[in-house]
C-alpha cells in the first residue's frame, strides 16, 4: 500500500491523494430468494472521499454498505476492500473488518457494559492494546464527540443521540479506514438529529473516509463529495451535491427529491 | 404484571364477601364430615362427645372451623403486604406440618438416625446433584450452539440429543447407563452413571432453555461485535452469553430444583443419598413414615435453598438491568 502524497489536505478532493481506491466494487449482484437487492453495482471509493448514499426505502442502500464489511455476501462480482477481496471462504475477515468502523440505525451499542468498557472493548480484545492506553483513547474519542462526563453510565441511561454519538466513538477506536454510516439519525428524535451530524461533520472534516446511508439532505449538500441515488437496486445517479440537488438527470432521482424536499 | 394504581376497598373486608365465604366454608366442612378426623375429635371434646357425632354436632363443628377461617381472612386483610405474606406463608407451613403430626411419629427415633442422614445422605445428593448440574450447563450451551449453528452434522446430533434425553423416562436412562453400559464391556459405579444420566437428560432439558436465551438477543448486538473485528467466540462469550443470562436464569433455577429432587431417582442404582436412605432406615422397625417424611422436609430445605440463590442472582441482575 503506497502512503498518499502529502500534498492531500483535509478539504481539497482527497480523492486525487491515492491512485488506488480503498474500496473497489465491481458489478455486485445480490439476491434474497428470488428478490434481487443489488444489480451490478459498481463504486470505487478513494481515501478520504465522503459519499452519501440515499435512495427510497428497499431501493438497495444498506445492504450495499452492509456487504462491504460483508455482514451480508454479495453472489456475484467483486467487493476489494484495501487490496483484500471479500469472499465466502476467506480466513480472516476480522482483519477487514477491524479496519471498517459502522454505525447502525439502532446503535447497538452492548448495553451490559458501560460507555467506556463499549469503547475500551474492541482495542483490548482485538488489537491486544493495555488497557491503560484503551482508556486513554476511548476517553480522547468521548471528548471529540463531546460527552466524556458520560463514561461511565451505562447504554441505557443516555439519550438517543448520545448512544449514537458513543456509537462512532466506539468505532473510532480501532482506528478504521473507512466508516459506514447505515441510516444514523434515522432513529433519532427530531432534536438529537444535529448533535449527530456534527459528530459525523467533525469527522469528515479530519479527512475520514465515510460512506453514509442517510436522507439527511443538508448534510450531503455540506459534506458528501459525492452524493449517489439508488432505486431498485441500481446506481441511478451518480453525481455532485451541487449538481445531484440543482440539476438532478433522472427521472427517479427528480421524483425522489421532489418527495423529500415537499416539505 | 402491571398493578392497577386504582384501589378499590379490600374485597376481604366486605361483608358480602365474607358472608359468601363462610357460607362456603361451612358447606365444605359440613360436606366433608370432619368429624371422625382428628381435628373433629380434638373439637368434639370442647363441645361435648355426646352431640358430636350427629349431624347437629358435624353441624357445630363446620360452624366453629368456617368462623374461625372467615376470622381469621378478615384479620389478615388488615396487615400490610409483607406481613401478609409472612403470616399466611406460616399458617400454610403450620398446617402442613400438622398433617405430619397425625401420623403420630417418633422424634427420637428420627433424631437417631439425622446425623447419618445429613452426613451420608444429604451430603451425597448435594454433590450428585452438584456435578450433574455443571455438566448440564456445559451440555446445554454446547447444545444450543449447535443447535443454532449452520453446520447439518452439529444440528443433528444436538437435535437427537434433545430429542432422546428428553424423550425418555430418566428412570430408563439411569437403568439404560447403569446396566447398559456393562454390556458394552464399561462396568460404571452407581455414581458416576447416576451423575451422567442426570446430567445428560438436564443438558437437554436445558438446552433448548440456553438456545432460547441466545435467540432474545437481537441480531444487532452480533452485528455490531462481528462488525468490530469480534470473531465468533468472543462475541459468544463477551457480548451475548451476559446479555442471555438474565433471560435464561429464572427457568434454569426450575432445572435445577428440578434436578436436585429428581437425584432421588439414582437411589434405585444403589446410591446412598436421601431417598435410599430415607427407604431403607426405616425398614428394620417399620418406621417407614418417619424417614420418609424426615426426607420429604429435607429436599424442601434444600430446595428452597435453591431458591434462594435464584431469587438472588435474579435480583443482581435486576439491579444491573435498572441502571
Amino acid at each position: 500500500m503506497n502512503p498518499p502524497p502529502t500534498v492531500a489536505t483535509d478539504e481539497s478532493g482527497a480523492s486525487e491523494s491515492s491512485r488506488q481506491p480503498v474500496i473497489s466494487v465491481k458489478n455486485v449482484s445480490k439476491w434474497f430468494g428470488a428478490f434481487q437487492a443489488l444489480k451490478n453495482i459498481s463504486l470505487d471509493v478513494h481515501r478520504g472521499e465522503r459519499i452519501v448514499l440515499c435512495g427510497p426505502s428497499g431501493s438497495g442502500k444498506s445492504t450495499l454498505i452492509r456487504c462491504l464489511n460483508r455482514l451480508e455476501a454479495h453472489q456475484e462480482g467483486e467487493i476489494i476492500i484495501d487490496g483484500v477481496a471479500l469472499h465466502n471462504r476467506m480466513r480472516n475477515i476480522e482483519v477487514v473488518r477491524a479496519e471498517i468502523g459502522m454505525v447502525f440505525q439502532q446503535f447497538n451499542l452492548f448495553p451490559h457494559m458501560t460507555v467506556l468498557e463499549n469503547l475500551t472493548a474492541a482495542p483490548m480484545w482485538v488489537k491486544g492494546v493495555s488497557k491503560g492506553e484503551a482508556v486513554d483513547l476511548a476517553m480522547t474519542l468521548l471528548e471529540r464527540v463531546r460527552i466524556p462526563e458520560q463514561a461511565n453510565k451505562y447504554p441505557s441511561q443516555l439519550s438517543g443521540g448520545q448512544q449514537q454519538r458513543v456509537a462512532i466513538a466506539r468505532s473510532l477506536c480501532m482506528n478504521p479506514k473507512v466508516m459506514l454510516f447505515d441510516e444514523p439519525t434515522s432513529a433519532l428524535d427530531p432534536e438529537m438529529v444535529s448533535e449527530v451530524l456534527d459528530a459525523m461533520t467533525d469527522l469528515a472534516k479530519s479527512g475520514m473516509t465515510m460512506i453514509c446511508v442517510t436522507h439527511e439532505m443538508g448534510f450531503a449538500r455540506a459534506v458528501a463529495d459525492q452524493v449517489i441515488f439508488m432505486d431498485r437496486g441500481e446506481i441511478v445517479e451518480k453525481n455532485s451535491p451541487t449538481n445531484f440537488f440543482m440539476n438532478p438527470q433522472s427521472p427517479r432521482t427528480q421524483l425522489f427529491l421532489s418527495q423529500i424536499l415537499r416539505h | 404484571m402491571h398493578i392497577d394504581t386504582v384501589v378499590g376497598d379490600r374485597l376481604v373486608h366486605k361483608p358480602k364477601f365474607l358472608a359468601a365465604l363462610f357460607a362456603a366454608a361451612f358447606a365444605l366442612f359440613f360436606a366433608i364430615n370432619v368429624s371422625d378426623t382428628s381435628l373433629g375429635i380434638s373439637l368434639a371434646s370442647l363441645i361435648g362427645n355426646m352431640v358430636a357425632g350427629d349431624a347437629y354436632g358435624r353441624g357445630i363443628i363446620a360452624l366453629i372451623l368456617a368462623a374461625i377461617f372467615v376470622a381469621d381472612i378478615a384479620i389478615i386483610g388488615f396487615l400490610p403486604l409483607r406481613a401478609q405474606l409472612i403470616v399466611v406463608w406460616l399458617q400454610l407451613a403450620v398446617l402442613f406440618l400438622a398433617f405430619f403430626l397425625v401420623f403420630h411419629l417418633s422424634f427420637p427415633f428420627i433424631l437417631s438416625k439425622l446425623r447419618f442422614m445429613i452426613v451420608q445422605g444429604v451430603v451425597t445428593t448435594l454433590y450428585v446433584s452438584a456435578i450433574a448440574i455443571s455438566i448440564s450447563f456445559m451440555l446445554a450451551i454446547a447444545g444450543a450452539i449447535a443447535k443454532l449453528s449452520n453446520n447439518g452434522f452439529a444440528i443433528a446430533i444436538a437435535n437427537f440429543y434433545t430429542s432422546l434425553f428428553r424423550g425418555l423416562p430418566l428412570l430408563m436412562q439411569v437403568y439404560l447407563i447403569y446396566l447398559g453400559l456393562p454390556q458394552l464391556g464399561y462396568v460404571v459405579d452407581a455414581i458416576p452413571a447416576g451423575v451422567a444420566a442426570l446430567s445428560l437428560c438436564y443438558g437437554a432439558y436445558m438446552t433448548e432453555i440456553f438456545r432460547a436465551g441466545i435467540e432474545s438477543i437481537p441480531k444487532g448486538q452480533w452485528e455490531a461485535s462481528r462488525a468490530l473485528g469480534f470473531k465468533f467466540g468472543l462475541t459468544m462469550r463477551r457480548i451475548i452469553l451476559p446479555q442471555a443470562i438474565p433471560v435464561i436464569v429464572p427457568p434454569t433455577g426450575n432445572q435445577f430444583i428440578a434436578m436436585l429432587k429428581d437425584s432421588s431417582l439414582v437411589s434405585v442404582i444403589g446410591v446412598w443419598e436421601v431417598m435410599f436412605l430415607a427407604r431403607t432406615m426405616g425398614t428394620k422397625t417399620f418406621q417407614h413414615m418417619e424417614m420418609l417424611i424426615t426426607a420429604a422436609m429435607i429436599y424442601w430445605i434444600l430446595s428452597m435453598g435453591l431458591e434462594a440463590v435464584q431469587s438472588r442472582i435474579e435480583a443482581y441482575y435486576r439491579r444491573r438491568g435498572a441502571r
